[in-house]
């Protein structure tokens, strides 16, 4: 049992994503805070956002974003402080530059082309118009006589 | 003893599974009755081994034989017995097993009720089938053995990841493989047509039902996925597009598309060769979601194996078994014709609109998915792709499909007119709009998704209810009822899972738009106010559990003077594991959920807590469930027809879907 506390006292530490003692005072830049850091990487977790990440970095950043808030930095100008120290990776809407254009179009390009493809073959696709052929007739004829 | 009968049945298998593939295939190439009859018995028999060799896995769980490797790092002797049974699949190794478990299954399945096929499909379906097993339990006996001994057996195991123990999560694995492993039997009767050079109506029958029970699947098992991210991870995130569910999603996308298509197939004898290049995208996307779940190679939050060797492994199979299908598709694709014509504005177009949306919304998720690998490799530019790119990128397809799906799905079949379909909905459409109106304006201030999202809801839940109103034909409207009564259930499997789908929509907008959220420091005693609830917190206690230790806080919330609910948040610690898990605790409500989670203990005292109001959460679940209960009500519409005959049904009175 003490062994277990000793666990719980050394495992307690990393809860919870964002803690009540970062929450700004002002409700307009902790809201400011918070959308920002719902778009960055907590760059050491799988695919986690530092909003609600538990790891130590994820903190870091969150009280880094609130202290370039408060400190009067725009949106904008508080993720590029990010991207200069982190990289590009800590973005988790990436941006549409150089190559990701790619990225961003693909979902447009391929609809259009999609679309394109479709109508065109409905629009090829016509009815088979050839006549009956003479055997075919007869057939036909009989039948219809039946 | 047991332990070594199962991994001999295992290799037993495999050999069974090479000449399944083989035996038949020549058969059916030769016009051997005898040889394509063989298949039958051994696809059973490929089953049964598989079978016996999964029962072994679970009984060294069960028993705790800590001698086996795979028990010692995933079992613990003091777990629950559930988590001791959900353990086998809770790891790489067992995992895979289930899968070939699935995969014999449904192959057996083809054998056991494919009677009415006609011989050589069915060998060569029942052939295709069995590569598939070769394939991946090669990748399991060479790879990821389960049944490899421990030297030196410890006295106790590692535990099982504790996020993973979990009701919810027990049963999630097996939908989902259901789910993607169900999608190899339309890749199998694909490419078995292929071979055959023959696709009609009667195919297009014997796929649909199979796509149907693998899509059922799907649908509960990312559900019941989304609803464990929701209690379990602690703020009440129900969907976080990461690589591995966009893994399930993809093969969820791609057999809705396949189930609309292998409609048209069915019905009308035309998109053959679409639908069979969907059949085999929808597996293919299933074993890209295997590579990527598996390999490690992108990142993610329950990639649970990380190994290069497995993951150049499983690409291997998915660079034979796709490519192979798609070569095969390239030779034969075009001899497949359509017999069916229709005009632009038809119930077969609106399908192959459906289909353009889907195949695309799976491709953007695709290609976000893969961005990062393909980014890092190509231009050296490390990046991340996450949420708010899927969002942004994704959702213009939904709604797309959203605002044509009542059209189309009211159109008539070959030829249809625009202008009567949006005069029957325009009632539909004018509500809808001035509900989304109403809200907001009632909403000041907030986002438009939830506005949006219910108007789309509203316009989804009235088109489905005019269709099947439009359906009762005409006359008075007790003689409505009754025929809208005796519709064939493809009608009203088709009317739940589009009106699933609206509350779905109707939900995650609800939830995205309107949640509320508080963390604070709650002293013990004290109360706080949140959106018209009174919340304290009356005490914390530490609580042994059977494998791990618990802070359990006790809250009582009030409305006014009535008290609402008690509601126990727990932090828990799992001393094997070592790892530390927040259990939730959640009031479900009809209209609003009350979530509450528990932090640390403060330096100052009290303890940190969040407790959020999430409307209509549970709308979700319940709407991805109604949708597959669309799918079982449809399904269950198809043994009727065919016992009705196996003449082909006239074609007005065939349910239109």
């Amino acid at each position: 049992m003490r062994k277990i506390i000793v666990l719980l006292v050394l495992l307690a530490s990393p809860a919870f994503a964002v803690q009540p003692d970062e929450i700004l005072a002002d409700p307009v830049l902790e809201s400011r805070a918070r959308e920002i850091t719902a778009e960055l990487r907590c760059v050491v977790c799988r695919n986690e956002s530092v909003d609600d990440s538990n790891a130590e970095i994820a903190r870091d950043i969150r009280l880094m974003v609130r202290e370039r808030i408060v400190a009067g930095d725009s949106n904008d100008e508080t993720v590029q402080y990010m991207v200069d120290r982190f990289g590009e990776f800590i973005l988790l809407n990436p941006t549409s530059s150089g190559a990701n254009l790619v990225l961003w179009w693909s979902g447009p390009i391929l609809l259009l082309t999609g679309l394109g493809i479709a109508i065109t073959t409905v629009r090829r696709r016509k009815p088979p118009s050839e006549p009956l052929s003479e055997t075919e007739e007869a057939r036909l004829e009989q039948i219809l006589n039946e | 003893m047991i332990v070594e009968l199962g991994h001999y049945a295992l290799i037993l298998a495999f050999a069974v599974a090479i000449l399944q593939t083989v035996v038949p295939l020549v058969g059916a190439n030769q016009r051997w009755a005898d040889w394509m009859a063989a298949a039958n018995p051994l696809a059973t028999a490929h089953f049964a081994l598989i079978a016996v060799s999964f029962a072994a896995l679970t009984y060294a769980f069960v028993t705790s034989d800590f001698s086996v490797a795979l028990v010692v790092n995933n079992s613990h002797s003091l777990k629950p017995m559930l988590y001791k049974i959900s353990g086998v699949w809770g790891n790489h190794e067992g995992s895979l097993l289930l899968w070939v478990l699935i995969l014999s299954l449904f192959g057996a399945c083809a054998g056991w009720f494919g009677g009415n096929l006609p011989p050589t499909l069915q060998a060569r379906v029942l052939a295709v089938q069995g590569s598939i097993s070769v394939a991946f339990l090669a990748f399991l006996i060479l790879t990821s053995n389960p049944f490899l001994r421990s030297a030196f057996p410890p006295f106790d195991g590692h535990d099982l990841n504790p996020l993973l123990q979990d009701p919810g999560l027990a049963f999630h694995p097996p939908f989902l493989y259901l789910g993607y492993v169900g999608l190899s039997m339309a890749f199998s009767f694909a490419v078995a047509a292929l071979i055959e050079g023959k696709v009609d109506a009667a195919w297009g029958r014997w796929v649909r039902p199979w796509t149907l029970a693998a899509w059922i699947f799907l649908t509960i098992g990312i559900a019941l996925g989304s609803w464990w991210a929701y209690y379990e991870l602690g703020w009440g995130g129900f969907w976080f597009w990461d690589p591995v569910e966009n893994a399930s999603f993809m093969p969820w996308l791609f057999a809705t598309a396949l189930l609309h298509s292998a409609i048209v197939v069915e019905k009308r004898e035309s998109l053959k060769a679409w639908t069979i290049l969907l059949a085999i995208l929808g597996f293919g996307f299933s074993l890209m979601g295997t590579f990527i779940v598996r390999s490690g190679l992108i990142t993610s939050v329950h990639a649970f194996a990380s190994d290069p060797e497995r993951g150049v492994f499983i690409l291997a199979i998915f660079a034979v078994f796709v490519g192979g299908a798609l070569t095969l598709f390239a030779l034969r694709g075009a001899a497949l014709e359509a017999k069916g014509v229709f005009a632009l504005v038809s119930r077969e177009s609106a399908l192959v609109l459906n289909n353009v949306l889907l195949a695309v919304a799976s491709f953007v998720v695709f290609v976000g998915t893969m961005w990062p690998l393909v980014s890092e490799l190509a231009f050296g530019r490390v990046l991340s792709v996450g949420a708010p790119f899927f969002n942004a990128a994704f959702t213009p397809f939904m709604v797309a499909l959203a605002v044509v799906l009542p059209i189309g799905a009211t159109l008539p079949w070959k030829r249809g007119n625009l202008g009567k379909a949006v005069r029957n909905l325009w009632g539909a459409a004018l509500l809808a709009i001035a509900l989304g109106a109403l809200i907001w304006t009632l909403q000041t201030g907030r986002s438009m998704l939830a506005p949006v999202g219910a108007a789309l809801a509203i316009w989804l839940i009235l088109g489905t209810l005019v269709d099947l109103w439009m359906r009762g034909g005409r006359g008075s409207v007790a003689g409505r009822l009754r025929r809208i009564l005796r519709l064939p259930r493809a009608d009203w499997g088709k009317a739940m899972a589009h009106g699933g789908l609206g509350i779905t929509i109707f939900a995650v907008s609800a939830v995205l738009g309107w949640a509320t959220e508080d963390i604070r420091v709650a002293q013990i005693g004290e109360s706080f106010e949140h959106n018209g609830y009174t919340i304290t917190l009356t005490d914390v206690q530490r609580v042994q559990g059977p494998n791990y230790v618990s802070s359990t806080g006790y809250v009582d919330i009030y409305r006014g003077d009535t008290l609402v609910t008690q509601l126990e948040p727990e932090k828990r610690i799992y001393p094997a594991a070592g790892m530390p898990t927040t259990e939730a605790a959640i009031d479900y409500g009809f209209t609003r959920d009350l979530y509450l989670a528990l932090g640390d203990p403060q330096d100052g005292g009290g303890w940190a807590l969040r407790t959020y109001v999430k409307p209509f959460a549970n709308w979700l679940w319940g709407g991805a469930i109604i949708m597959a209960l669309g799918g079982l009500i449809s399904l269950s519409d198809r043994r009727f027809r065919v016992a009705a005959g196996a003449r082909k049904a006239p074609v007005s009175a065939t349910p239109a879907e």
